[in-house]
């Protein structure tokens, strides 16, 4: 039985290698135009099965949309979660994928970065209300949306300084529980603040169109796609930017800290600094996608940035592979959808969530589709196993 | 900031803090093994301790334990329910050791895989308990699970001694009390037996001990029994004291706990003592200060502060020397 899985397995790995070497021995304007292809076909999603313009429809892609369920979600809102949730995985990865520290508390970035639009940007937040009494504005103001975003991304990366200063010196094992107590502490205190709107949370958050209102042409409240094919852009921009800085300087040292931080020390490469950075770029794209969840929600409240959420986040990276970007994209939207379009099993989503994660981590340790640096490193560390006495 | 609250009554919240740590120190305990020996964190620890609470309340249901019964038979039950806890969480420890981790210590995969692992373990063990047997240990069938489930009091908690203006209930000296002669007992296990000598070779150097002749495996197993035997008696004492259970109440537990084990000095069976009573009196203390809103904050910022200032806790970090 082990044979046949182990038999199994090579096969795939096999396949799946190969693969990988074919595209990379793909001319380049091909994988180009591939890759453009891929990106219209995300665009084109939330239209799934239908062919805009015309009343034709592609048959068979129907089954795939989670509203072609009794009781299903809107098709685009659940893309548009994928989509955010695909932006915090490229954050986290940063984190815990490329520079190797285990953060459990990346909710609270997430918070950090939807608080800020909202205590900002809403004309209803006790914030903007006290600037308004302050300097005597109307009722209606607040400050705008477009400048919410430097605002929000400053605040989630000072968070990000903040908690990794004095703990990023930390054994990470240790700065996994510190993270996951980070992460609670902003929810407690947005639940018990004042100036954060207790637990009846905020109102009023705008978007890009000003405050939530049904006169809003674009980004309204019944119609998402324009919402998700915001967020998709702010993703694509994304994955280029963190590729470029992947393959930079610092993306080598977090690589070099995460295999060897005291190896990496002695070549001239200073962790702590290294690590700080890490933690701050992954703490500020959280920042952002909690920004957009909270403008299109238009409303949040504490009690959505539970651990729960945190844990659901890293099991993103990890069940994806951790460190290769396509693998935790491909985890995140996984776990996004998956849910959404099972959800006649919905009781059960929380217990085949749990089982997933064991038998994914005891099976394939370094992710579904994990980075071939990563997998070699484990293979390295099962040959360095201790003596077993069975 | 309520000063006059805290400083008015300071004895009476001292009384409270330390039996609250009690439950704290037990199941601190169980990290504090694991992690001496294994050096990760039992993230499915918590769960452990739920299992615990709700095989303790099936029993006694089982029983038809009444409400206040007469004292001889509410001790029979209390033994009781310190058996059948003791085991259930043992042997829950024991699966998890078996399910989570035992394939990936074989790998050698990173303390990152290992934490996925319990998480996941930890989901579903806090799943099965929310869809099915909550309500079946509640003797209710196999509904209403996600409800807080009320524990039939065994004890009447009345003052029984009054010191320096603070009244202590029975419940309360016998939470303190247990905790210690747990922590003893452990501690003579630890530094006197022959198994225990083989838990602290393990933990000073597994490759050695191995080469000495300890089984490895087997030292592993015992350390998760025992964790998971401090867990079942805090099971006890957790129904006793607060007479409710939930599926969801390992999480919160399990995390001050873990404080509290982190506070002493991870690996450090003192340590999780010490730190368990040190953090429900602070717990106790902030609760009364900011009229309980930032309770669970102040565990987390004493972690913090902890983490800064001495890495390795109030009383240090090791298993494998000789005073453990």
């Amino acid at each position: 039985m082990t044979e046949a899985l182990r038999q199994f397995n090579e096969r795939r790995r096999h396949v799946l290698g190969g693969m990988g070497d074919r595209w990379r021995a793909l001319p380049r304007w091909q994988r180009w135009l591939t890759l453009l292809a891929g990106v219209a076909f995300l665009y084109y999603l939330p239209f799934l099965g239908d062919i805009p313009g015309t009343n034709l429809i592609i048959p068979g892609l129907d089954w795939f949309r989670t509203d072609s369920i009794d009781g299903g979600a809107n098709w685009a809102g659940v893309l548009f979660v994928c989509a955010l949730y695909v932006l915090v995985a490229i954050g986290l990865n940063v984190v815990i994928g490329l520079a190797g520290l285990l953060d459990l508390g990346y909710v609270g970035f997430y918070a950090v970065g939807a608080y800020s639009v909202a205590l900002f940007g809403s004309a209803e937040s006790p914030v903007v209300g006290a600037l308004q009494d302050q300097f005597g504005l109307s009722q209606d103001w607040a400050i705008a949306w477009a400048i919410c975003i430097p605002i929000a991304l400053a605040f989630s990366l000072v968070a990000g300084v903040l908690l990794g200063w004095p703990t990023l010196r930390l054994r990470g094992d240790y700065l996994a529980i510190v993270t996951l107590g980070f992460g609670e502490i902003i929810r407690i205190v947005a639940k018990n603040s004042g100036w954060a709107g207790e637990a009846q949370g905020v109102p009023g958050i705008p978007g890009p169109e000003g405050p939530p209102s049904p006169d809003n042409k674009v980004f309204g409240l019944l119609d998402i796609k324009p919402w998700y094919w915001l967020a998709l852009s702010v993703v694509l921009l994304m994955v280029l930017l963190v590729r470029r800085l992947e393959h930079s300087r610092v993306g080598r040292s977090w690589l070099a800290i995460r295999e060897d931080e005291d190896a990496a020390a002695v070549m001239g490469v200073y962790p702590f600094k290294f690590k700080l950075w890490a933690f701050a770029i992954g703490a500020a794209l959280g920042g952002f996608s909690g920004l957009l969840f909270a403008s299109r929600s238009a409303f949040i409240q504490p009690e959505t940035f539970n651990v729960q959420l945190s844990i659901l986040f890293v099991a993103m990276v990890v069940v994806g592979g951790s460190g290769n970007m396509a693998g935790v994209a491909v985890g995140a939207f996984l776990l996004a959808y998956l849910p959404e379009r099972f959800r006649d099993f919905s009781e059960y989503r929380v217990l085949a969530f749990g089982l997933a994660l064991v038998l994914i981590m005891l099976l394939r340790p370094q992710g579904l589709l994990p980075s071939r640096r990563r997998t070699r490193e484990l293979q390295d560390r099962a040959k360095e196993a201790p003596v077993n006495v069975a | 900031m309520n000063f006059d609250a805290l400083f008015g009554d300071l004895a009476q919240h001292t009384v409270d803090g330390l039996s609250k740590g009690a439950i704290y120190a037990l199941v601190a305990l169980g990290y504090t093994l694991v992690y001496g020996v294994l050096r990760l964190i039992n993230f499915a620890h918590s769960e452990i301790f739920m299992v615990g609470t709700f095989a303790i309340l099936g029993t006694w249901s089982l029983l038809g334990v009444a409400d206040n019964p007469p004292i001889g038979m509410a001790i029979v039950y209390l033994l009781i329910g310190l058996v059948v806890g003791a085991l259930a969480s043992g042997a829950t420890a024991l699966t998890v050791e078996r399910v989570a981790y035992r394939r990936l210590r074989r790998m050698n995969a990173p303390p990152l895989i290992f934490l996925i692992t319990a998480i996941g373990l930890s989901l579903v063990l806090v799943e099965i308990f929310a869809l099915w047997m909550a309500g079946f240990f509640s003797g209710r069938g196999f509904t209403e699970n996600r409800l807080v489930i009320g524990i039939p009091p065994l004890l009447k908690q009345e003052t029984v001694l009054s010191v320096a203006g603070a009244d202590i209930t029975n419940v309360q000296i016998i939470m303190v009390a247990s905790a210690l002669a747990m922590l003893y007992g452990l501690d003579q296990f630890i530094n006197r037996t022959r198994y225990g000598r083989g838990v602290r070779a393990v933990a000073q150097s597994p490759d050695t001990a191995a080469l000495m002749g300890v089984h490895q495996d087997r030292v592993i197993m015992l350390v998760f029994v025992l964790g998971g035997l401090m867990a079942g008696a805090a099971a006890l004492l957790w129904n006793m004291r607060y007479g409710i259970t939930k599926f969801d109440i390992g999480f919160v537990v399990g995390l001050k706990a873990f404080t509290a084990a982190v506070l002493g000095g991870i690996g450090n069976l003192r340590g999780a003592l010490l730190g368990g009573l040190l953090l429900g009196v602070i717990e106790v203390y902030a609760a009364t200060l900011t009229r309980s809103t930032w309770e669970d904050v102040a565990a987390f910022v004493v972690l913090v502060v902890v983490l800064i200032f001495r890495p390795t806790g109030l009383l240090g970090e090791s298993l494998g020397k000789a005073r453990a």
